[in-house]
C-alpha cells in the first residue's frame, strides 16, 4: 500500500516541540503522551497480530496434531508434508493461474467502466452509485445469488433460460468441473463485487490528471481516443494501477468466501489455498502444525508476488512527483 | 475527460458528438443492467413462492409475498433473528472500537514527537505485508486459548487492530493542518485535550469514511466468524446464510429473503454515506 501522492512519506513527521510553549508537567510530556495514544493499540497489534504470526510460524517446525502446545520439534517435516501430501501445492498453482486471469479482467473491467462514467456529462453519480452498489453485498449473499439463481443447473437458472431461448441445452455448471465451467461463475462473480471499488480508484486518479496534458496532447496532434489514452491517460494511471494490481494480487491468493459457498469443501476441484489450510488446521485431522507451515509458505509466496509485481510495475515509482 | 477538456474544444465535440454520446449512454446502461441484474434476482425471488422461483412459467414480477419475512424471522428452526443481532453488535462494537483505537495510534504516529516513533511505526508496517488470512489458524489457537469461541470477544477485539487503518489514520492525520492543533495548545491544551477537541470535531468526514469501510467489512466477513462461531447462538449473518446453502430443510423464498434482509442494511449505509465513502476511498491513500 502507498501513500497518497500529495500528502505522505513513510516517514513521521516529528512535530517539532513549540519553543516558545512552556512545558507543562505530564501533559506536555511527549514521550507519555505517545504511548497514551499508540499504547492500546500497539498492545492489541502485538496480542493479536505478531503472536499469531510468530506463533504459526513456531508450530510450523513441531508435530502439533490436536495440540498446540507442541513438544515435539520435526524441523521442516510439515513443510515437506504439506507440500507432497496434500492438495495445497495444487491450490497454489491453481490460484496462480487463477490470479493471472482475474487481475487482469478486474483491472480492464474497472478502468473501462471508470472511464465510462466520467465521460458521462448527465447522471454521473447515478451510474457510479450502480456500479460501486455490488461493494456493499458479501461474498456470501453473492454466492448464494450466482449458485442457487443465476448458475444453477437446472432450467430455472437465469444463464440457462436465457440459453434455453436460443436453444442451448442446460449447463451443469458447478455439478462438473469438465468442462471447467465453474470458473465462469467463480471469475464473473468476482468481477460483479470487485469492479465498482477499483473504479473509484481509478476515477479518483483519472479527475487529478491536469487538463493541460491532453490541450498539449491535442496541439502537438494526438487523435483523441486510443492515443491520447495510450500516451497520456494510462502513464498517468500508472500509480493507481500498481496499487489496484497488489491489491486484486493480494485478494486472488486470499479468496475464501465464495469458493466455500460455492464450489464448497468435498469438491475436489477449486480448492483454495486457504481453504486446504482451513481443512488441514480446523478438519478433522487437526494438525496445526502442517497448516502453520502451510500458511507460512502462502504468506511468503504472497510477498515473492508483491516484490515481483513491484520490480515489473516499478512500485512507488509514482509517489514522489 | 469531458468535464476537465478545456473550453475552446467544447463546441467542436458537440457537434460531433451526438452520436458518440448516445453511444456511450446506451454503453453505461448496457453495463448497469448487468450490474444490477443480482440485486433484482435477489428481491424478486425473495418474494416469490417456491414454484414462482423454481417453475418453467418464469415472470418477471414475483407476486409480493411480504409474508416471507414474517416467515423467515418466525421460522424456529433457523435463528435467524439472532444471527442478524450478532452481527449487528459485532458490526458497531468493531467499528467504534477500531476508531477509537487505530485513530489515537495514528495521530500518536503522526503528531506526537518521541524518538523511535519511527521504530514503533516500521513494526505497524510490517504487519501489512502478512495477508491477514494467513494467520487465521494462529490467531484461532490464541483466542480460543484465551476462552473466547463462541463470545462477542472472539469476534470483536482481535478485529479491532488493523495496521491498515492505523496507517491510513496516520497518513490523514500527517495532512492535518497543524496551526490548529498549535493554537489550542498554545490556549493550554494538552495533546490528549487538543485531539478531542480540535482534531477529531475537525476530522469527521474522514471518521464516517473509515467507519463506513470498517462497517461493511465487519458485517461482511466470513471466515473469522466461520472459525470463531461453533455454536449457532453466536452465528453472524454470512454464517447463518451459508449454513442455508448445505441446509436442505429451507426452501429457495426463505434463502432469499434471508440474503435479501442481510443486504438491505448495507445497501442503505452505503447509499447514504456515499459521499463520503467514495471521498475516502479516494482520499485514504490507496489510490497509490
Amino acid at each position: 500500500m502507498s501513500t497518497t501522492t500529495t500528502r505522505g512519506v513513510a516517514q513521521p513527521a516529528p512535530a517539532k516541540v513549540s519553543k516558545t510553549r512552556p512545558r507543562r508537567g505530564l501533559r506536555g510530556n511527549p514521550t507519555l503522551n505517545f504511548w497514551l495514544f499508540t499504547g492500546p493499540f500497539l498492545f492489541g497489534l502485538a496480542i493479536f497480530v505478531f503472536v499469531p504470526i510468530g506463533w504459526s510460524v513456531w508450530l510450523s517446525f513441531f508435530d502439533a496434531r490436536y495440540t498446540v502446545t507442541p513438544s515435539h520439534f520435526t524441523g521442516f517435516e510439515n513443510y515437506k508434508q504439506i507440500l507432497t501430501n496434500s492438495e495445497f501445492p495444487d491450490s497454489l498453482l491453481t490460484f496462480t493461474v487463477f490470479a493471472a486471469f482475474i487481475v487482469p479482467t478486474t483491472w480492464a473491467l474497472s478502468l473501462g467502466l471508470a472511464l465510462l462514467v466520467n465521460r458521462l456529462r448527465f447522471m454521473r453519480a447515478f451510474f457510479r452509485s450502480v456500479f460501486f452498489l455490488p461493494t456493499a453485498v458479501s461474498y456470501v449473499a453473492a454466492a448464494l445469488i450466482w449458485k442457487m439463481s443465476i448458475f444453477s443447473g437446472v432450467r430455472f437458472g437465469l444463464a440457462n433460460t436465457v440459453l434455453g431461448w436460443f436453444g442451448v441445452d442446460n449447463i451443469a455448471y458447478l455439478s462438473n468441473p469438465s468442462p471447467p465451467w465453474y470458473w465462469l461463475v467463480i471469475v464473473s462473480l468476482r468481477l460483479w463485487i470487485q469492479s465498482g471499488f477499483y473504479m473509484i480508484l481509478f476515477l479518483a486518479a483519472l479527475q487529478n490528471i491536469p487538463a493541460e496534458l491532453y490541450e498539449a496532447a491535442a496541439i502537438d496532434g494526438a487523435k483523441p481516443g486510443w492515443q491520447t489514452f495510450r500516451h497520456i491517460t494510462l502513464p498517468q494511471l500508472r500509480a493507481t494501477s500498481t496499487a489496484v494490481i497488489l491489491l486484486l494480487l493480494v485478494a486472488a491468493y486470499q479468496a475464501f468466501d465464495e469458493f466455500f459457498n460455492i464450489v464448497g469443501q468435498k469438491a475436489t476441484w477449486a480448492q483454495t489455498p486457504l481453504m486446504e489450510l482451513y481443512k488441514t488446521a480446523l478438519g478433522t485431522s487437526q494438525d496445526y502444525g502442517a497448516g502453520s507451515a502451510g500458511a507460512v509458505i502462502l504468506s511468503l509466496l504472497i510477498c515473492l508476488v508483491t516484490l515481483l509485481q513491484g520490480k515489473f510495475m516499478g512500485f512507488g515509482r509514482g509517489e514522489d512527483k | 475527460m469531458t468535464s476537465t477538456a478545456p473550453q475552446v474544444g467544447k463546441q467542436r465535440r458537440k457537434n460531433r458528438g451526438a452520436l458518440g454520446n448516445t453511444g456511450l449512454y446506451v454503453a453505461v446502461g448496457v453495463a448497469a443492467l448487468l450490474f444490477l441484474i443480482p440485486f433484482y434476482l435477489i428481491f424478486r425471488n425473495a418474494l416469490s413462492t417456491d414454484p414462482e422461483i423454481t417453475g418453467e412459467n418464469w415472470k418477471l414480477l414475483p407476486s409480493f409475498q411480504w409474508g416471507n419475512i414474517s416467515e423467515l424471522f418466525d421460522d424456529p428452526t433457523v435463528e435467524f433473528g439472532r444471527s442478524m443481532f450478532n452481527s449487528l453488535v459485532v458490526a458497531v462494537l468493531t467499528t467504534l472500537g477500531t476508531l477509537l483505537v487505530c485513530s489515537l495510534a495514528g495521530y500518536g504516529l503522526a503528531r506526537i514527537p518521541y524518538k523511535h516513533a519511527n521504530k514503533v511505526f516500521y513494526a505497524v508496517l510490517a504487519t501489512l505485508m502478512v495477508p491477514t488470512a494467513v494467520t487465521f489458524v494462529p490467531s484461532f489457537v490464541l483466542v480460543s486459548s484465551l476462552g473466547w469461541v463462541d463470545t462477542y470477544r472472539g469476534l470483536i477485539i482481535p478485529g479491532l487492530f488493523s495496521g491498515f487503518t492505523c496507517f491510513l489514520f496516520r497518513q490523514y492525520f500527517l495532512g492535518f493542518p497543524k496551526e490548529l492543533e498549535e493554537a489550542a495548545r498554545v490556549d493550554g491544551l494538552g495533546y490528549w485535550g487538543a485531539y478531542w477537541r480540535i482534531v477529531v470535531p475537525n476530522s469527521l468526514n474522514f471518521f464516517a469514511a473509515i467507519a463506513t469501510i470498517t462497517f461493511i467489512s465487519a458485517w461482511n466477513s466470513f471466515l473469522w466468524p466461520l472459525v470463531i462461531g461453533q455454536d449457532p447462538s453466536s452465528w453472524t449473518v454470512q454464517i447463518a446464510l451459508s449454513s442455508f446453502m448445505t441446509n436442505q430443510t429451507v426452501n429457495f423464498h426463505l434463502i432469499f429473503m434471508a440474503t435479501a434482509v442481510s443486504i438491505l442494511p448495507l445497501v442503505f449505509v452505503f447509499l447514504f454515506l456515499q459521499r463520503w465513502l467514495v471521498q475516502g476511498i479516494a482520499q485514504t491513500g490507496i489510490k497509490g
